[in-house]
């Protein structure tokens, strides 16, 4: 019989270079492949273009992928659960046929309008999760029916006419509106002070728990980097991006850009702390586990699809007062797939289980960047798609090489 | 006789049954498990054991016979009346979230968190969480590199080791191990092996199944031997032999009263 002894807790590793050896060896690399491709992109397209980075172009980027990343904020949180969504392109198109309809046909307020939208939205993801989880059909096949028939009443819902053009202000701005520059400021201020206080008071507490803490100096770097990041953000929306100097200033950060963040953070911190995030990669994981934790999976997973068709609806809305109209193009062609890839490109598993919501931000970026980049260099749009696709199969393959890894390094 | 036997068990069944169709998975079976003892439940396929495993652990209901719990007639319909009692199974597949740490497992479905009015929205105690994890392991000497590694790279003992941890977190009282070195290499079967010796030691009832009749002897006080549904024999470890113990298995040799040693 063996006496007690203490627990061997290997040290944590003392360096980031071990740090990262080790997570390379697990099979965790996270976001680090995807954030090594954007640099590699920039430097690429910068290269080739002098106008790439720039304010003007930096910023049209991050409002172009502002609709595609809110709906794949959505499709993150389906990956995982480990089923997919091929209906959020459709639901996003849905939704601003919806929106349209109300505002300018019947004159709805705004207000009105934008909620019956989301509803819609949260109606479809519900009827959808329930069906998967009741009938135990596959979310791939749903969802596929969900794409034709949400189509199919998204024409209905526009009628004869086609395209339907959105006056209201309100909405138009949703997207279009530029923040005071005061205001951007005190928004990226604020959520500098915020973050830097919860990384301090988590270190805090962990050491007063007497907790394995990281270096006091990687705190240091990690709020450096972020809060660095965002202020260079703030400062760079706030330029004037107007070409001709004489003309009306076009200065401040995009609206669309603080709602796709807000939906960002909020939906982090729903997955990363809360009790529901913890079953959602439980689900993802091990269902079998989850359910006999006493997890209600079905619950979750119904949840999640509303949640999922909820976003994709607001990216819908975003992307029609973006365009100042819903049509018939409106969430059709590559809108779900850029979704789709965009969750994958940035890190997050097609197998379940793993990933961050942020992965959304960083998928968007990488694939706005190339259709941006190459918009600037007048490619043809053949040679986007083909680029993409390219991005992606690296992206899912870097995943699966991920999952191998892992396989292996445990047993 | 044994201090043990003088004692009232922790766990008892009394003439259970069960059948599946034509089936008789079990007629009339005691079982008795005390604190403080390893009880092995050994037998060929088919003989049993799984049935009443899954009984005790409340995922069968019994035809006939009685759960007494603590010397009480219980009803346990479900796991989860199992679980409230103090009895929890760690089954073969050890239904651990590859994906999650160890903190996160341990406390999977029982989360420690500061209160949100939405059950949902209940924000995690991490650091609470970590701290009575780490606290768990080092006083089961489970060794693992890190309470924040994730399943996915931890060797078959060490999530053995964690999905035990799990069941003794929560002041259970018997402990339900399938199969537990099935899977697994000499080092990290020895591992287990000192796990389930020190969860007798903090004064568990451990009931382990096993195919292995080597591995029996070293871990456990008594076994209990099944046949084609029936209890057949019961030996004291100590003074049984392996052969003995594998005659009762095979039904070459039965021993004619309850311990097969005083025979």
């Amino acid at each position: 019989m063996m006496k007690t002894q203490p627990t061997n807790l290997a040290a944590a590793p003392n360096n980031w270079r071990e740090a990262l050896a080790e997570r390379f060896r697990q099979g965790n690399l996270g976001s680090l492949p995807v954030i090594i491709g954007l640099i590699i992109i920039a430097i690429v397209f910068q290269s080739i273009n002098k106008n790439f980075l720039t304010p003007l172009n930096l910023t049209n980027l991050m409002v172009q992928i502002a609709a595609m990343g809110t709906i794949s904020t959505g499709v993150v949180l389906i990956l995982l659960l480990g089923e997919v969504d091929l209906s959020a392109g459709q639901v996003s198109g849905l939704a601003a046929a919806v929106m349209a309809v109300l505002v300018s046909r019947h004159n709805l307020p705004a207000g009105v309008a934008i909620i019956g939208a989301i509803v819609v939205g949260a109606l479809v993801g519900l009827l959808q999760g329930w069906w998967i989880s009741s009938f135990r059909v596959p979310s791939f096949v749903v969802t596929l029916a969900g794409l034709l028939a949400w189509q199919g009443s998204r024409l209905r819902v526009l009628g004869d006419t086609g395209t339907i053009n959105i006056t209201n202000k309100f909405i138009n701005d949703i997207a279009n509106y530029k923040l005071p520059i005061w205001l951007g400021w005190v928004l990226g201020i604020v959520s500098v002070v915020v973050y830097t206080l919860i990384v301090f008071n988590e270190y805090r507490s962990r050491r007063a728990a007497e907790l394995p803490t990281g270096s006091l100096n990687g705190v240091f770097w990690r709020v450096g980097v972020v809060g660095a990041s965002v202020l260079a953000g703030v400062a760079m929306m706030s330029v004037n991006r107007n070409a001709n100097a004489a003309g009306n200033p076009i200065q401040g950060v995009p609206s669309a850009v603080i709602i796709f963040l807000t939906f960002l953070i909020i939906f982090d911190f729903i997955t990363q702390r809360t009790r529901f995030g913890r079953y959602v990669y439980a689900v993802g994981g091990n269902t079998e586990a989850a359910r006999r934790a006493g997890i209600n999976v079905k619950r979750i997973r119904i949840t999640i699809f509303m949640l999922a068709s909820a976003l994709a609806a607001c990216g819908g809305i975003l992307a029609a007062s973006r365009l100042n109209a819903a049509n018939q193009s409106s969430g059709d062609g590559d809108v779900l797939l850029n979704a789709i890839a965009a969750a994958v490109i940035g890190g997050t598993s097609l197998f379940g289980g793993r990933g961050r919501i942020w992965s959304a931000l960083l998928g968007a970026l990488v694939i706005g960047a190339i259709a941006n980049g190459m918009d600037l260099l007048a490619l043809k749009s053949s040679i986007k798609f083909i680029v993409t696709g390219a991005v992606l199969l690296l992206a899912v393959t870097i995943d699966a090489a991920s999952r191998a890894r892992r396989e292996n390094s445990g047993r | 006789m044994t201090a043990t036997e003088a004692a009232m068990p922790v766990l008892q069944l009394r003439q259970v049954s069960k059948r599946f169709g034509a089936v008789q998975a079990l007629s009339n079976v005691d079982f008795e498990v005390y604190s403080n003892e390893v009880v092995a439940l050994v037998g060929d396929n088919g003989a049993g054991k799984s049935t009443l495993i899954k009984t005790i652990a409340g995922a069968y209901k019994p035809d006939e016979g009685d759960y007494v719990f603590e010397g009480k007639v219980v009803s346990v319909n479900s796991p989860r009346d199992a679980t409230d009692l103090g009895v929890e199974t760690v089954y073969q597949d050890l239904a651990l979230c590859d994906n999650l740490d160890v903190v996160s497992n341990l406390y999977l479905g029982r989360e420690n968190v500061r209160r949100s009015g939405l059950k949902y929205l209940d924000l995690l105690n991490e650091t609470e969480m970590e701290r009575r994890a780490t606290e768990v392991l080092r006083d089961l000497s489970v060794k693992i590199p890190s309470v924040r590694v994730q399943i996915a790279n931890l060797s078959g003992g060490q999530r053995q080791s964690v999905a035990v941890a799990r069941s003794v977190m929560w002041n259970s009282k018997v402990v339900l191990l399938d199969e537990p070195t099935a899977a697994l290499g000499v080092e990290q079967t020895r591992q287990v092996k000192d796990l389930i010796m020190r969860l007798r030691d903090r004064g568990l009832a451990v009931v382990v199944i096993s195919h292995n009749v080597a591995d029996v002897f070293e871990v456990s006080d008594r076994i209990i031997v099944m046949r084609l549904g029936r209890r057949v024999a019961t030996f004291h470890t100590a003074r049984s032999t392996n052969e003995q113990v594998i005659g009762a298995i095979t039904g070459a040799m039965l021993p004619s009263n309850a311990y097969g040693e005083a025979e």
